[in-house]
């Protein structure tokens, strides 16, 4: 039995562990709660906060309710140089035709598409739209047009809002209602999250990634070991991570029923975020940066809850059921219902075992896959697709195997074309596509058939999330690509 | 338009699985919608119909006793990953107004408050009562009462559980949110201009 790299903290052997209250002679702040004292318009007793959105991001699948309820209310938009507007959930990913947009061949999402732009037109809210070059996953489009700034407040009507925590933001996603209120009125009733200190502290192994160390936090702590809070993720692996890291990590938040992740902003993020199209310029430039260097944790601030992750100690991880809490380490076998001890825990391991088609008891490495998924508001960065040619390169998709490679952004994938990754891929007999979030949630026809299993660089592994009755395997892009080349879940340290 | 909610009596739905999400309360390909009606009749969808669309008798919605139920006794963490309003959206276009649970998930409970469907946290204790005496009899009539914040059901304690004030009040006196934010426009202005 080999001890777990995650612990909760030392003061106590429970998972879950509530640090001390501070009290009011030593109160140091969290970052969380800077962020959230600048942006609170109104707070009443007993009542929510009132909280001021600096940046609302749309898309076509959770907005036109909410534009619809303006209409019915005479409202407007009230701050639409706030707002930006893209589609990206429905969008065909087929090769596209070298000038105009793709056809979209499903009548519901095209109109959904156009409703979409006719909104925008409407209200006077920006669009990325299909076919301008500009159209990306909301989430990737964000921060690499440098509209993603630390110490803001961003929501979107998508849970993976909380990829832009990465910067410092507070971000978060919200139903069809609250993006009606933030468009209305630029602000939302919220109650005050918890805070939750995740410290990741080491030297990540060889091919241990950004994505195992989420994946190895939600399985430490469950799906629902963060609701109710924000957490922040500190320690020297996170510090050493790229921006492009920092997103995924932050982005399977919600995965742990987290509102919110967040990381300090640091110099990498500075650099990252220097000479970006909306990022401030000149004199403006270095006010905020001196703003965002007061933004990190104080030295000693007290969270509600704190987990200890032992960076040097993660292995490549791959999810096994039908939630992302049930992760592994790649060479480790799979639970069985047996091992658990909680009757709710142990059935919903049986149902996702008997959904997956798995034994117990035997790790995954070797089991046969069908189909692999690169892409995502997850891992669809140029980094990632850098990381999968690593694999790649000079290799084939197996036979039988079939591969999409999904941008992130028409800005990923021109880049990813200038440096020739494309190529890569499709040397390999991958499938080079245009930008969207594609199989993801398969809701533009990109979907795995009935029985089918995946490996893919996605956030969800929920029944029929890739198309109906198909399996999914969640991993890095590295795991993901060295499934593609051999045809089996394969260990991509054997091939780097 | 306002969400209300005060006092609801019916038999009850049960699905006590944990960790449901809301790809399995309403598949994303029903997403590709503009309007919040009519997803009621694809609430559960892949669960309730096998991939032919034959309905499976086994499945909680579709045996008999659940017709008309207002109320869904769910397991722990109900209504995980997604925040697809749709999926509120669903429970209530099949008639449910409530739902009781030991826990919810953030982005859930607050979209279920929304539409006037009422997320019920009990107490696990209470909640194993609760599953234990509907396991018993298909038809028991649920009580679910917001005034006084209690669940009850014949032949055994009240259980109570809390929701927070605000939205209590919301709910017993169909306060819309989005006007209460409208009316602080003074507020907000004055907080848009602080920070200019």
């Amino acid at each position: 039995m080999t001890t777990s790299p995650v612990t909760t903290s030392p003061v106590t052997t429970s998972p879950v562990t509530t640090s001390p209250v501070t009290t009011a002679s030593t109160r140091r702040t969290t970052m969380f709660h800077k962020i959230w004292r600048d942006h609170l318009v109104a707070q009443r007793a007993g009542e929510p906060a009132v909280v001021y959105i600096d940046l609302h991001l749309v898309h076509e699948v959770t907005s036109p309710q909410a534009f619809a309820g303006l209409r019915g209310r005479g409202l407007v938009v009230r701050r639409p140089e706030r707002t930006l507007a893209t589609m990206d959930h429905s969008v065909p990913t087929a090769p596209g035709p070298a000038r105009g947009r793709i056809p979209i061949a499903e009548p519901q999402a095209a109109a959904q598409i156009a409703e979409l732009e006719r909104n925008c037109a409407d209200f006077g809210v920006p669009l990325h739209a299909l076919g301008s070059g500009r159209q990306g996953i909301v989430h990737v489009i964000g921060p690499e047009l440098g509209l993603t700034q630390p110490g803001m407040t961003i929501v979107c009507g998508d849970s993976h809002t909380s990829t832009h925590g990465a910067f410092g933001a507070l971000a978060f996603g919200i139903g069809t209602s609250e993006v009606e209120h933030v468009l209305a009125t630029q602000c939302l009733l919220q109650s005050e999250p918890r805070t939750m200190l995740v410290r990741v502290d080491g030297r990540l192994g060889p091919a241990v990634t950004a994505k195992d160390i989420i994946l190895a936090v939600i399985a430490a702590i469950g799906v629902d070991g963060g609701t109710g809070h924000v957490i922040e993720y500190a320690g020297s692996s996170i510090g050493a991570l790229s921006m492009e890291e920092r997103m995924t990590v932050c982005n399977m938040s919600i995965e742990a029923g987290a509102r919110a992740g967040l990381i300090a902003p640091d110099d990498t993020t500075f650099e990252y975020l220097a000479g970006r199209e909306r990022a401030p310029a000149g004199a403006a430039w270095d006010d905020a940066v001196d703003r965002w260097r007061r933004l990190p944790t104080d030295e000693g601030a007290v969270f509600d809850r704190v987990i200890a992750v032992d960076g040097g100690a993660l292995e490549p991880m791959i999810t096994y059921g039908t939630n992302p809490g049930m992760g592994i380490p790649l060479g480790a076998p799979v639970p069985a219902p047996s091992d658990l001890g909680d009757a709710g825990a142990r059935g919903a391991l049986v149902r996702a075992l008997r959904y997956m088609d798995l034994q117990p008891g035997r790790p995954l490495l070797g089991h046969r896959v069908d189909l692999v998924f690169l892409g995502s508001c997850t891992n669809s960065r140029l980094s990632d697709l850098r990381q999968a040619a690593r694999v790649m390169g000079g290799r084939k998709v197996s036979p039988g195997v079939r591969m999409l490679v999904v941008p992130g952004s028409q800005e990923v994938k021109r880049q990813a074309e200038a440096e020739g990754l494309d190529q890569v891929f499709r040397a390999a007999g991958a499938e080079w596509r245009e930008s969207g979030c594609s199989m993801c949630i398969a809701m533009n026809g990109d979907q795995l058939q009935p029985g089918q299993y995946a490996v893919s660089t996605s956030n969800r592994n929920f029944e029929g999330r890739q198309g109906m009755g198909g399996r999914t395997f969640l991993a890095s892009p590295l795991t993901a690509a060295a499934a593609a080349v051999s045809g089996r879940i394969t260990d991509p340290r054997t091939l780097l | 338009m306002p969400a209300q909610f005060s006092r609801v009596t019916s038999h009850a739905v049960l699905l006590a699985a944990s960790d449901v999400d809301t790809d399995q309360i309403i598949p994303a390909r029903f997403l590709k919608v503009t309007r919040k009606d009519g997803l009621g009749a694809h609430l559960f969808e892949d669960w309730r119909r096998d991939p032919g669309g034959a309905p499976r008798p086994d499945f909680a919605l579709n045996r008999p006793e659940a017709a008309g139920a207002r109320i869904l006794v769910a397991g722990h963490n109900f209504g995980c990953g997604s925040s697809r309003e749709h999926a509120a959206w669903a429970l209530v276009g099949w008639g449910l107004c409530a739902v009781v649970a030991p826990s919810f998930a953030d982005i859930f409970r607050a979209n279920a408050l929304k539409n006037g469907l009422l997320p019920v946290e009990l107490a696990r204790a209470d909640h194993a009562r609760l599953v234990g005496a509907r396991e018993a009899d298909a038809a028991l009539p649920v009580t679910v009462d917001l005034e006084r914040q209690v669940v009850e059901w014949p032949g055994d304690a009240a259980a109570g559980f809390t929701v927070d004030p605000f939205h209590r009040r919301c709910l017993l006196e169909g306060i819309d949110e989005l006007g209460y934010l409208l009316a602080l426009e003074a507020e907000i202005a004055s907080h848009e201009a602080r920070r200019r």
